[in-house]
């Protein structure tokens, strides 16, 4: 028998996802997934979900481009000053857009890609997708996974707790 | 909006996740409209076609061929430039701004809307570079160190131009691809022939619905539209800079910031009334944009033409009350002068013809919506033509007046920029889901919730 990744179980709502996931935890188990068709946020407090990086990544990107856009118009126009009808070399308020406008780029560019990468994609595949009823994850099914990473985890026993929560199907995942 | 309209749900009810997951899905694996589509793809490329040889015959003969000239050195370019650009806006607006706000009747147009938004952009983003006249230089606007020691001057709205419209691009473009890659997962698990398979699996970067994965995505998804609302106003408002920063009369006004970002957003808002229904009649996806969608896009419509119209007000009004000669006289050139039809067309086109949308059966009226968004992008292009033209052929000396006519190459060139749109758009809508599955499902889901608490009695 293959090692396993986890126990995956099918529900039909969020809302019964929502109670299993609830009822996984009260039985002990920590290292649990779920896999829904749209975003959840019931699920965050009951799995424990925390992770603000992504935010932080935020502001930190649109320090960097405000500090990056005073940077590069400063130093042009030091460079290469023009005296245009004797107008300040450095306006603040001439450079504001350009500072403005890549604060807004790195802002937005820093948490997308490191939201893509905090979530360890994109990649090519992933034991889940190996399960039989998870082409319904992106469609109209709601999964809780109990991975094998769980110090709880005995397959025979973690499959028998998940059928006694009324899901749909439950499967063993193999890992790859 | 009235209570009753908050309670009662935005989609048909009894629609299960699947069925609309297949539905969607099922627009691009199985196309539905193969024949209409063909032969919009085919005029669209007659346009761009004529784009391709519009801008050949640029190239090798010089901005000659159009018509600007001292005193109209602005004409077609910014123009066009303006209309196209104000036309996207309104496409990040509905998707991002009605998203922070919590309108989920946004879920059924945001898709094809930020898709507008792209592709008018690019339409707006060629003009300059067409306007250089010498486009292999347009390298020159980013600071390089190049040999030649100097570097772009950043005093100038110019400079700024660049580097608002990039960042438009590039946030838009993120913006739209984030919200994208659930759906692209979906076809994925839905595609049944191997090209296609490939083709979204690729796409959807390895998407499986992780619970941690749509909280980061979450994150991300709403900080950027927190970025692109203040981002669109401050696009525009540099647009109009362009403008304003010169002491032109008829331009040189503190109005102009507000009263362009309004005008985009009311010409984009018209362009996605006319996507929306045009959509829906080709898809038949009649359960989920809704009457009631073109309700809201009609009221929509009619606050950001009253907005609009105020602009038109209070540029009288800033001309009055400033008492300055030349910005009397252009007042009186705008209203009376060679080009008066441009600002009578505008307040016709873009507030006369507005004025039945007070009325709710006009609003779910999808050919009455369609024909009164048409006159507004056709007003709010007359206006544009307006602010540039009638405000520069007459300036400050009698000596240097003039007058502008556009020439068969200016119009050549704006009308293959409507191809340069509907090409991509077509495409598009051709190969990835026009509407966002997910985020229809959430509506659903939200609405069963209602439901549940507190049962309709149809």
């Amino acid at each position: 028998m293959p090692e396993p990744f986890g126990v995956l179980a099918e529900f039909e709502t969020p809302e019964a996802l929502v109670v299993a996931a609830r009822e996984a935890r009260a039985q002990g188990y920590r290292d649990l997934d779920a896999f829904t068709p749209f975003p959840v946020p019931e699920l965050n407090p009951v799995l424990r979900l925390r992770d603000s990086r992504v935010l932080w990544l935020g502001l930190f990107g649109g320090l960097f481009g405000f500090a990056l856009a005073l940077a590069m118009q400063m130093f042009t126009n030091f460079d290469y000053p023009v005296n245009v009808g004797g107008r300040p070399l450095y306006p603040l308020s001439a450079f504001g857009i350009v500072a403005f406008e890549l604060t807004v780029l790195f802002a937005a560019l820093a948490p997308a890609i490191g939201m893509l990468a905090l979530n360890g994609l994109p990649r090519l595949h992933h034991p889940v997708f190996g399960a039989r009823a998870f082409a319904r994850a992106s469609k109209d099914r709601f999964f809780l996974c109990v991975l094998a990473s769980d110090v709880q985890f005995e397959p025979r026993e973690t499959t028998r707790f998940l059928r006694s929560l009324d899901p749909a199907s439950v499967e063993l995942v193999a890992a790859p | 909006m009235s209570n009753a309209d908050a309670t009662r749900p935005i989609l048909p009810p009894h629609q299960s996740y699947a069925d609309v997951t297949d539905q969607l899905a099922s627009i691009p694996l199985h196309f539905p409209a193969r024949r209409t589509w063909l032969i919009a793809l085919f005029l669209a490329s007659l346009l761009l076609g004529l784009l391709f040889v519009s801008a050949v015959v640029l190239f090798a003969e010089g901005v000659g061929v159009w018509g600007l000239n001292i005193p109209v050195n602005w004409a077609f370019a910014i123009h066009n430039y303006v209309w196209w650009l104000g036309i996207g806006h309104a496409g990040t607006l509905i998707s991002a701004l009605l998203l922070l706000l919590g309108r989920e009747w946004r879920n059924s147009l945001n898709r094809f809307a930020e898709t507008m938004t792209l592709f008018a952009v690019v339409c707006a983003g060629i003009y300059p570079i067409l306007h250089l006249g010498r486009p292999w230089f347009v390298y020159w606007m980013f600071p390089y160190p190049a040999t030649m020691k100097v570097w772009p001057q950043f005093r100038s709205p110019l400079e700024w131009d660049i580097w608002a419209v990039l960042t438009y691009l590039t946030v838009s473009v993120v913006f739209w691809y984030i919200g994208l890659v659930p759906d692209l997962a979906a076809a994925r698990d839905r595609a049944r022939r191997r090209g296609w398979q490939v083709f979204f699996g690729v796409l959807s970067l390895g998407w499986r619905g992780s619970a941690l994965h749509w909280m980061r995505w979450n994150q991300a998804y709403r900080l950027l539209a927190a970025l692109a609302v203040p981002l669109v106003v401050s696009v525009h408002s540099e647009v109009s800079l362009l403008f304003a920063s010169g002491t032109i009369p008829g331009w040189h006004s503190t109005i102009f910031p507000p009263y362009f970002v309004l005008g985009a957003a009311f010409s984009g808002f018209a362009v996605v009334s006319m996507i929306a229904i045009a959509l829906r009649a080709l898809f038949n996806l009649g359960n989920l944009v809704t009457d009631d969608h073109l309700d809201i896009l009609g009221r929509i419509l009619l606050a950001t033409g009253l907005m609009t119209a105020y602009g038109y007000v209070f540029e009288v009004f800033d001309a009055l009350y400033s008492g300055n000669a030349h910005e009397l006289q252009t007042l009186k050139d705008r209203l009376l002068g060679e080009y008066w039809w441009s600002y009578t067309g505008a307040v016709v086109f873009n507030f006369v013809v507005l004025q039945p949308l007070w009325w709710s059966a006009v609003r779910r009226n999808a050919y009455l919506l369609f024909a009164i968004s048409t006159s507004v992008a056709i007003g709010m292009w007359l206006e544009r033509y307006m602010i540039l033209v009638t405000s520069l052929y007459r300036d400050f000396l009698v000596s240097s007046w003039g007058s502008y006519t556009a020439t068969f190459w200016d119009w050549s060139t704006y009308i293959g920029t409507i191809g340069l749109f509907f090409v991509p758009f077509l495409l598009i809508i051709r190969v990835l889901p026009v509407i966002s599955i997910f985020e229809i499902k959430e509506v659903l889901h939200d609405e069963n919730e209602e439901e549940a608490k507190e049962p309709r009695h149809a």
